[in-house]
């Protein structure tokens, strides 16, 4: 009987890395489009509506990328 | 019994079992969604059934093995699946009335398991297999759907915490759509297949295609249209489990809990380990309802879960082995069984009547934890 560990842990971390970007990536995204209804201080500093807007557009591309890649590993 | 009336027997059986299948798992991707109003409960199981639709058309990857290696196929014959398939959807069944989300995979499984002991012997069984596809597998894979979406959640509360309350809520109820689909359409690739095998396995048994094909189109069409089917009629007894009786699922958690599924379901999928959709699912809606409050999650459901999880092999194997020592005596045992299959079966529909759950009332249940009324003493 052989258990195949490393690819258990590939799995894991994959998982892990995967759902956990996606779902940090929405959250920045919402948080930089929060900036457009209220100012939204980032550290020290107040985050504007445009800087927020390019703020989620980018974390949504990247998340984007990664569910584009999932429904890749669905189809092929 | 003619060959033929057996081979039909059997294929019959098979949709019925992938359309109980369809309405057990409705709730995998859809249940968060429609607890936090993401998508409407009539929507989102429409949603659901056309995406599994889609699903069983799209993989290339062909199920070639009823059950991937843990039944010596070339000892079975055609009674035998139909003795195993009995198995798995009366445990299905059951498994609805009660609302518990247990795994279809593991009950036909389970079924084929109880089947092939009773009539072909222990050695028919390949137990290491059990251990190393079934039973590993079930052990892990909700505990890290449930830590990723645990994880996934804490970080998404922390990260918006500042943010607007209301682009929030509703930036995550979008990015549910998306995530829910995914899950959906996961589950049309992996749980469609099973029946398509079950089917294409006993037609060649029987010598009406040649070993080693594919599945036919009208084969590949059934299955795909028995599981959309199933799953547009929501099972939402189990729906109301996942979505209100475990924890107050809020939209970002509902988020984080089907993109912790996906990601596991697909990796795992993609690096070869068969594994429950269900489980999945449940334990990363676990997972996010700890990632926002621990005390918010009510962890006798769990436990009731884990049970039913340990219950299905057996139970579905209790019932097919029955089923295939009643059905092996011939053809009156066959029929036997699915005269007694089928009045289970409407018993277990005439029960649900009494107290239904349906589209309008599955998000009718009490919050997980009522405010208690102030006790007052006995003057």
């Amino acid at each position: 009987m052989h258990i195949a560990w490393g690819a258990l842990g590939t799995v894991a971390l994959v998982s892990l890395v995967a759902g956990v970007a996606v779902i940090a990536l929405v959250a920045f995204a919402l948080v930089g489009l929060s900036a457009r209804n209220q100012p939204v201080t980032v550290g020290r500093r107040g985050m504007s509506p445009a800087t927020g807007t390019a703020v989620a557009g980018l974390c949504l591309a990247a998340a984007a990328l990664i569910v584009g890649y999932g429904l890749y590993v669905i189809v092929a | 019994m003619s060959l033929s009336l057996i081979v039909i027997v059997v294929v019959i059986t098979a949709l019925i079992f992938d359309f109980t299948n369809g309405f057990h798992d409705t709730a995998n991707a859809m249940a968060t969604s429609i607890a936090t109003g993401a998508l409407r409960p009539k929507v989102a199981v429409a949603v659901a059934g056309v995406l599994n639709l889609v699903g069983a058309f799209l993989s290339v990857e062909v199920a070639k093995t009823i059950s991937s290696g843990i039944i010596d196929e070339s000892r079975i014959t055609p009674v035998v699946i139909f003795a195993g398939l009995v198995g798995a959807i009366v445990w299905n069944l059951v498994t609805w009335l009660v609302g518990m989300p247990s795994s279809s995979s593991h009950a036909l499984f389970g079924g084929l398991i109880g089947a092939s002991l009773v009539a072909a012997g222990v050695g028919a069984v390949n137990f290491g297999t059990v251990l190393t596809k079934v039973i590993i597998p079930a052990a892990i894979s909700p505990v890290l759907a449930g830590l990723v979406a645990l994880i996934g959640t804490w970080i998404g509360y922390r990260a918006t915490a500042r943010a607007d309350r209301g682009t929030v809520t509703k930036g995550f109820r979008t990015g549910q759509i998306v995530s829910s689909s995914m899950v959906a359409l996961a589950h049309g690739t992996n749980d469609a297949q099973k029946t398509m095998g079950v089917i294409t396995l006993t037609l060649i048994t029987a010598g009406v295609l040649a070993p080693n094909s594919g599945p036919p189109l009208w084969v590949i069409a059934s299955a795909g249209l028995a599981i959309a089917l199933g799953t547009y009629l929501g099972g939402w007894r189990i729906i109301r489990t996942l979505g209100k009786r475990v924890s107050a699922i809020e939209s970002p958690q509902g988020f984080a809990a089907e993109s912790a599924s996906t990601a596991v379901i697909l990796a795992s999928s993609h690096l070869g380990f068969a594994l429950s959709t269900t489980q999945v699912c449940s334990g990363a809606i676990f997972g996010a309802g700890a990632g926002r409050r621990l005390a918010g999650v009510r962890w006798g459901i769990a436990g009731q879960m884990a049970i039913a999880w340990v219950l299905t092999l057996p139970a579905a194997g209790i019932v097919g082995a029955v089923a295939a020592w009643v059905a092996s005596s011939g053809t009156v045992g066959t029929i036997v069984v699915a005269v007694v299959g089928v009045a289970v079966a409407a018993g277990i529909y005439a029960i649900s009547r009494r107290r239904p759950v349906t589209a309008e009332n599955v998000n009718d249940v009490p919050a997980p934890h009522p405010v208690e009324p102030p006790v007052r003493l006995a003057a």
